[in-house]
C-alpha cells in the first residue's frame, strides 16, 4: 500500500493503480482525454500532467503507476501537486495545442453541450488565441451507417481505436499518417463490422465521431433523461432514454458493472427510430377481410363476442419477446380467470421452464461471472449476435487469462480464439460422457462454465439437449456449492420474466406454442391472444380468431382480427428479468402514440368487458399482486442465487437428441423483433451486412 | 589529437576490405572467447570502468545501462537491440561503421549480448540504408559461416543476430518506437516506465544501444578499460566519431578523442572553416536536435557531453554542422522545424500540434513576414512542447528553435524590420521544399 502526498494530503492507495486514480482518490480532479478506465493506457493527450516533486518535468499521471514514484531523500512519501503553477501552465499549453487545429464549430456540433473538450477548455484553458496560421482540415471518413465522422474535430486520443481493437475485437479502426497528418479511419473506409461500434460515439471526447441517425436532431440540454433497460437482447443492459416531447431522440448506456459495464449494443442504441414508425396507434377490427379503425369499446365488444362464444379449451395466449412482466402477469391472470390452459411465453418453442426450477433456465454464474470462469463451453449459441455485450466480456476475460473456450454449434468469428468441437448433439453427448478431450479441460478447470443458447434448445429435442448440457455441467463439476457454471443464454428480454411468473401451458390440457399452432391449423383452437408475439408462423393460425396486442404493425398485426394498440418498452413502466434472473425496472420515457395504452391497462379494461375483472386498478396494485405470487420479483437489481437442487431433474430427462447441428436463433443481428424491423437504420445495417457477405457486394461505400 | 594507434575504427574510410579476413587482420574477433570466459560481470565492469557513455545522443553510461538487465531470467528471454536507425540530420557515423567495419559491430553484439544474457540480438537498420544493410548482412553471414556466432559457435555460447530493415521513419530511432516497429507495429514511442530493461521487445527485458556504443566494446576489452578512460576528459572518456558537415573545406567523418577543442577538430580534420574563422557564424555541435551555438562561444570549446550541456547545447551524436556567414540561419532552423514536423509520429498532443505550429511561424519569420511579439510566442510554444511529450522528439524539435532565438533573435528582428519597411509580395521562399 504505497503512500503519497497529493496537494498536501497524505493518502494511502492500492498497489498498482495509476497516479491519476490516486489523485482522484485524494479528491483532486485531473482532466483527461485519452485515458479511459476500461481501455488500455495511451498517455497521448498529455492533459493529465501533474507535478511530481523531484521529477525534472511534469508527469502524465494516467500512465504512471504509484509504485514507480520514488520516495523523498529521507523516505518521506512522494509528493504530487495537481494545482501548481507548473501544472496549470502545462495544462494550458496542452489545451492550446488541442485547440489550434480544432475547428471550434461548437454551434453546429452534435457534441456541443456534452463535449469533454468544451468543458475542459472552459476549466483549464486560456481565453485567448495565439495561433494565426491556417487550421488543419481533414476529410471525413465513411466508417459505417451508424457512426458519423467529422474528422477535422479529431484530437487523436485514439480511444475509438483502442475500444474497437480491445473491447469490440475488430481490428478495423486505426490511424494512418504521421504527425499532424495522422488520421483515424477504417481500412479503405470500409464500414465497421462490430455490434458494439456505437460505443465509440460515447467514447469520443469531441464531436469527431457522432451518431449518424441522431445527427442535428436535438441538443443534450433539451432532452429529458429516463433510466431504462434495453430489451433488444436478454442481458437487460442499463440504458438511458433521452426524449424530447413525445419522441425518443436517442438511447445511451448507463453504468452497470454487473451487466453491461458501460457498453451497449448497436441494436440497443440505434433502435429509437423504430419506435416512431409502423406504430399501432388505434384499435383495428377486421371486417370482410380488411382491417378498419375502431374504437376501444368496439374492439372489446368484438373480442367479448368471440370469447364468450368459444370454450376455454379452444382458446390460447402467446406472449412475445418484448413484453414486460406486468403485461404477461395480467394476461395470465385473465386467461386463468377465463379457464384457458394453453398459454405460453416461449415463442421460439424452447424447452425451458418445464423442470429444474429457476436455476434450470437462468444464466446462473451471472454475467460478471464470466470473468471468474477458467474454461467456457458455448453450446448452440453465437454470443456475438445474441448478446454482444456479453461477448465483449468473454473477450475481455480471454484477453486477460487466455482461458480455453470450446464451441459446439456454428463456427463464427466471435472475436476470440476457440476450439471448435463440433456442430451438434453428438459432440455434446461426447463431452457429457467425458469421451471428448474438451471434457477434460472442463474437468480440470476450477470454475468451468457452460453457456447454452436458444439455438440448442428451441428444437423439438430441446429437452434432451438441455439434459445433456446439465449432465456435462455436472460431470465437469460446474455445478457446486459456490459456483454454478450452468448458464442459459436467452435472446428475448421477456423470456425469463415469463418463465418466472409461469406463463406456461397448464398441466392438464395445456398446449405449448407448437401445439397451439398445430391446434389452430387443425381447427381445434378458435381464439388466440397474441401479446406482442410476432416471431411465429402466422399462416398456421388457419381460421382462428387472432387478437393482437402490441406496439408495432408487424407479422402479428397483419394476421390479426382485432388489434389492440399497446405501448413499446419506452412508453411504459415495466419490469424485465434478464438472463441471469436480475429483476430490473424500465421507466416510462414518453407516452404511447395516439390511442395506444399501456398493456396491463388494456388487459384490465378488457377483463371488465369479458366479465372477469382483474383485481387491480393501478400498476402498483398489480405489482403488489405480482410480488405476492412471485416474491423473488420484489428483489430488484440483484443477481439471484437460484437453488441448484432441482437441476438434477433436468439431467434425468431422455437424452436422445437429433444429430442436426445447432444454429444460432439470431440469423440477422439487426432484424430480430418488431421494433428493429420498423427501424430504417437497422434495415440499412442489415442490408450492408448482407451485401458484405454476398459475393457481388464489396461492403464499401462512400 | 588522437594518435593513429589509438583508433578503434581503423577502416572507417573503407580503404581496406570490410570482410572477415581483413577485419581479423585489423584485430577484430581477437580474444573474444577469452573475454567471454571472464564472465558477464567482468565485461560489464570493464565497460563501466572505461567510462563509455552511450553514443546515440543522450550520453547515458553504457555499463550502467547494461547492469539494469536481469541477472536471472524469470522465464522471459532478454534481448539486445542495436539502433542503426541513424536518421538525425548531420549524422553519418554509424553508416560508415556498417559499411566498412561491420565486424566490430557483430563482435560487439556478441559480447554485449553475452554480458546481458541475451541469446538474440536485433540490429535495426535505417530504411534508407540499403547498401549498409547488405554490408552488415554480409558480415553477419561471414560470422555465421566462420562459426563465430550462431548455434554451437566457437565461443561456446549460442547467439543469433538478425538484421532488421526499417522503413525510413526518424521516430523509429527512438528506442521504444524501435521496439514497436520491430514487433511489427506502427512506430510510436511507448510510455516509460516501464523501461525496456524491464518490459521491452515482446515484453521481455531489452537493452537498446547505439551502433557505435556496441562497436567500441571489443576494442575496449582488448586494450583495457584504462586505455579508454585515459583518453578524453573525466566523465567524457574515450574516442568518438565526429561527423563534420556544412561550411568547412573538407567535410568528413573522423574518430577523435572526446573533449578535443572545436577549433582543433575543424582545423585538423575538416580543413578549417570555409572563408576562415572570422566567417564562422554558428555551429550545431551534435546533430540537428541540439541548439546551435554562435561563433564566439564555440570556437575554442572542448567537444564533450558536459561542456556542451553547460553551454545549453549538447554533444548529441557529435554531428557537427558548421555554418558560415552566408547561411540564412532562420531559414536553416525553419528547415529543421519542418523536418521535425514531418517526422513527428502524431501520438501525443504537444509534438503533433506544436511542431507544425513552430514550422509555420518560423517559415514566415524566415521571410520576415511576422511580428516581433511572435518571437516570444514562438519561444513560449517551444517550452510548451519541451518536456511535455512521451518521447524526446518534442524536445528535439524545440531545442533548435530555442537555440535560434537565444542566439539569433537580432537576426529575426532585423528581418522583420526589413520586411515591414518594404513588404515584398514577391515569390515566397519556402523553407520546406
Amino acid at each position: 500500500m504505497p503512500k503519497l502526498i497529493v496537494d498536501g494530503t497524505e493518502v494511502e492507495v492500492e498497489d498498482g493503480i495509476t497516479l491519476l486514480q490516486a489523485c482522484e482518490e485524494a479528491g483532486a480532479e485531473i482532466p483527461r482525454f485519452c485515458y479511459h478506465d476500461r481501455l488500455s493506457i495511451a498517455g497521448n493527450c498529455r492533459m493529465c500532467l501533474v507535478e511530481v516533486k523531484g521529477a525534472p518535468k511534469p508527469q502524465a499521471s494516467c500512465a504512471l503507476s504509484v509504485n514507480d514514484l520514488r520516495p523523498g531523500p529521507n523516505g518521506e512519501p512522494p509528493e504530487v501537486l495537481t494545482g501548481s503553477a507548473q501544472v496549470k501552465k502545462a495544462r494550458e499549453g496542452v489545451m492550446e495545442f488541442l485547440l489550434i487545429n480544432h475547428p471550434l464549430d461548437c454551434p453546429i456540433c452534435d457534441q456541443g453541450g456534452e463535449c469533454d473538450l468544451q468543458d475542459q477548455a472552459m476549466a483549464y484553458g486560456i481565453d485567448k488565441n495565439r495561433y494565426a496560421e491556417n487550421k488543419r482540415a481533414v476529410e471525413d471518413k465513411y466508417i459505417g451507417p451508424l457512426v458519423k465522422t467529422i474528422m477535422t474535430r479529431c484530437i487523436h486520443c485514439t480511444r475509438c481505436v483502442r475500444f474497437t481493437t480491445e473491447v469490440a475485437g475488430i481490428h478495423e479502426l486505426g490511424a494512418i499518417g504521421r504527425g499532424e497528418d495522422m488520421e483515424i479511419t477504417t481500412y479503405l473506409e470500409k464500414s465497421m463490422s462490430s455490434e458494439l461500434q456505437g460505443n465509440v460515439i460515447d467514447l469520443c471526447p469531441v464531436g469527431a465521431l457522432t451518431s449518424r441517425p441522431y445527427a442535428f436532431s436535438a441538443r443534450p440540454w433539451e432532452l429529458r433523461k429516463t433510466e431504462s433497460i434495453d430489451v433488444m437482447d436478454a442481458l437487460g443492459s442499463a440504458t438511458r432514454i433521452d426524449s424530447r416531447g413525445r419522441e425518443v431522440m436517442r438511447v445511451m448506456p448507463r453504468l452497470n458493472e454487473d451487466v453491461n459495464e458501460e457498453w451497449i449494443s448497436d441494436k440497443a442504441r440505434f433502435i429509437w427510430d423504430g419506435l416512431r414508425s409502423q406504430r399501432l396507434d388505434r384499435p383495428y377490427v377486421r371486417e370482410n377481410g380488411a382491417l378498419r379503425e375502431a374504437s376501444w369499446a368496439e374492439a372489446f365488444e368484438v373480442i367479448a363476442e368471440r370469447v364468450k362464444a368459444s370454450d376455454p379449451s379452444r382458446m390460447a395466449a402467446i406472449a412475445g419477446d418484448l413484453s414486460a412482466v406486468e403485461d404477461m402477469f395480467a394476461l395470465k391472470d385473465l386467461m386463468d380467470a377465463l379457464g384457458v390452459k394453453s398459454i405460453d411465453c416461449r415463442q421460439d418453442g424452447s424447452a425451458l421452464g418445464e423442470a429444474g426450477g429457476r436455476a434450470g433456465y437462468l444464466f446462473n454464474a451471472g454475467l460478471a461471472g464470466v470473468e471468474d470462469a477458467d474454461a467456457i463451453l458455448l453450446v448452440g449459441t453465437n454470443p456475438r449476435l445474441e448478446a454482444a455485450v456479453l461477448n465483449a466480456r468473454i473477450r475481455k476475460t480471454w484477453l486477460r487469462t487466455r482461458l480455453p473456450i470450446g464451441v459446439i454449434g456454428e463456427q463464427a468469428d466471435l472475436t476470440y480464439d476457440y476450439d471448435y468441437l463440433g456442430a451438434g448433439a453428438e459432440t455434446l453427448s461426447e463431452v457429457a460422457s467425458g469421451k471428448h478431450k474438451f471434457a477434460q479441460v472442463l474437468k480440470r478447470a476450477e470454475r468451468p462454465m457452460i453457456i447454452v443458447g436458444q439455438g440448442a434448445l428451441n428444437r423439438g429435442d430441446g429437452r434432451a439437449v438441455l439434459a445433456q448440457v446439465v449432465s456435462a455441467a455436472q460431470a465437469s463439476g460446474a455445478i457446486g456449492e459456490n459456483w454454478n457454471g450452468f448458464c442459459v443464454l436467452h435472446d428475448a428480454a421477456a423470456r425469463v420474466g415469463g418463465l418466472d411468473i409461469c406463463f406456461l401451458p397448464r398441466l392438464e390440457g395445456g398446449r405449448n406454442v407448437g401445439e397451439i399452432l398445430q391446434g389452430a391449423s387443425a381447427g381445434d383452437i378458435d381464439v388466440v391472444y397474441l401479446l406482442g408475439a410476432d416471431e411465429i408462423d402466422m399462416k398456421k393460425f388457419g381460421s382462428a380468431f387472432v387478437i393482437y396486442q402490441g406496439s408495432h404493425g408487424d407479422a402479428g398485426a397483419h394476421r390479426a382480427d382485432v388489434i389492440l394498440p399497446g405501448a413499446a418498452f419506452s412508453e411504459k413502466s415495466g419490469t424485465y428479468v434478464n438472463t441471469e434472473g436480475r429483476v430490473q425496472l424500465a421507466r416510462r420515457a414518453v407516452f404511447p402514440p395516439g390511442d395506444a395504452r399501456e398493456d396491463w391497462a388494456i388487459l384490465r379494461a378488457l377483463s371488465a368487458v369479458l366479465g372477469h375483472t382483474l383485481p387491480y386498478n393501478t400498476l402498483e396494485q398489480l405489482r403488489a399482486a405480482l410480488r405476492e405470487e412471485c416474491p423473488h420479483l420484489a428483489a430488484t437489481d440483484e443477481k439471484p442465487d437460484a437453488t441448484t437442487s432441482e437441476l438434477g431433474d433436468l439431467a434425468g430427462a431422455p437424452k436422445r437428441a437429433r444429430a442436426a447441428g445447432f444454429t444460432s436463433p439470431v440469423d440477422d443481428y439487426y432484424l430480430t423483433n418488431a421494433i428493429t424491423r420498423a427501424s430504417k437504420v437497422m434495415a440499412e445495417c442489415s442490408a450492408l451486412r448482407t451485401a458484405g457477405q454476398s459475393e457481388e457486394g464489396t461492403g464499401t461505400d462512400g | 589529437m588522437l594518435s593513429d594507434n589509438d583508433r578503434i575504427f581503423t577502416n572507417l574510410y573503407g580503404i581496406e576490405s570490410p570482410g572477415l579476413r581483413a577485419a581479423k587482420r585489423r584485430g577484430a574477433w581477437d580474444g573474444t572467447k577469452k573475454f567471454m570466459q571472464n564472465g558477464e560481470d567482468w565485461i560489464i565492469n570493464q565497460v563501466k570502468e572505461s567510462g563509455l557513455r552511450g553514443r546515440g545522443g543522450a550520453g547515458f553510461p553504457t555499463g550502467l545501462k547494461w547492469s539494469f538487465m536481469p541477472k536471472k531470467s524469470d522465464g522471459r528471454p532478454s534481448y539486445l537491440v542495436v539502433n542503426a536507425d541513424e536518421s538525425e540530420p548531420g549524422t553519418c557515423k554509424d553508416r560508415d561503421i556498417l559499411r566498412h567495419d561491420p565486424h566490430l559491430l557483430v563482435e560487439g553484439c556478441l559480447i554485449a549480448a553475452f554480458a546481458m544474457r541475451a541469446p538474440v540480438c536485433y540490429v535495426y537498420v535505417r530504411g534508407e540504408f540499403i547498401r549498409e544493410r547488405e554490408a552488415l548482412q554480409k558480415a553477419v553471414d561471414e560470422a555465421y559461416d566462420a562459426g563465430l556466432i550462431g548455434k554451437n559457435n566457437k565461443h561456446g555460447w549460442d547467439f543469433d543476430l538478425y538484421v532488421h530493415h526499417g522503413a525510413g521513419a526518424y521516430i523509429c530511432g527512438e528506442e521504444t518506437a524501435m521496439l514497436e516497429s520491430l514487433e511489427g507495429k506502427k512506430g510510436q514511442p511507448r510510455l516509460k516506465p516501464p523501461f525496456p530493461a524491464n518490459v521491452g521487445l515482446y515484453g521481455a527485458p531489452t537493452t537498446v544501444n547505439n551502433v557505435e556504443s556496441i562497436a567500441v566494446v571489443p576494442t575496449i576489452l582488448r586494450r583495457g578499460a584504462n586505455w579508454f578512460s585515459a583518453l578524453g576528459r573525466p566523465n567524457n572518456t574515450g574516442t568518438k566519431l565526429f561527423c563534420i558537415s556544412g561550411h568547412v573545406n573538407t567535410p568528413c567523418n573522423v574518430e577523435e578523442e572526446m573533449g578535443i577543442p572545436f577549433r582543433d577538430l575543424i582545423e585538423k580534420h575538416a580543413g578549417g572553416v570555409r572563408g576562415g574563422w572570422n566567417n564562422l557564424m554558428a555551429v550545431i555541435p551534435g546533430g540537428s536536435s541540439v541548439p546551435c551555438l554562435p561563433a564566439d562561444t564555440c570556437k575554442d570549446m572542448p567537444m564533450d557531453f558536459d561542456t556542451l550541456r553547460d553551454l545549453k547545447s549538447g554533444l548529441g551524436t557529435a554531428a557537427v554542422i558548421v555554418m558560415d556567414k552566408s547561411t540564412d540561419i532562420v531559414r536553416a532552423i525553419a528547415r529543421l522545424a519542418y523536418f521535425y514536423k514531418h517526422e513527428s509520429c502524431g501520438q501525443c498532443t504537444p509534438c503533433r500540434e506544436g511542431t507544425g505550429w513552430m514550422w509555420r511561424v518560423l517559415d514566415r519569420m524566415a521571410r520576415g513576414e511576422a511580428e516581433k511579439r511572435e518571437i516570444d510566442m514562438l519561444l513560449d510554444v517551444s517550452y510548451q512542447i519541451e518536456g511535455h511529450t512521451i518521447c524526446a522528439l518534442g524536445d528535439a524539435a524545440a531545442w533548435p528553435v530555442q537555440g535560434l532565438i537565444r542566439h539569433f533573435r537580432h537576426e529575426i528582428e532585423r528581418r522583420i524590420d526589413e520586411y515591414a519597411a518594404n513588404p515584398k509580395p514577391d515569390e515566397a521562399m519556402v523553407a520546406a521544399e
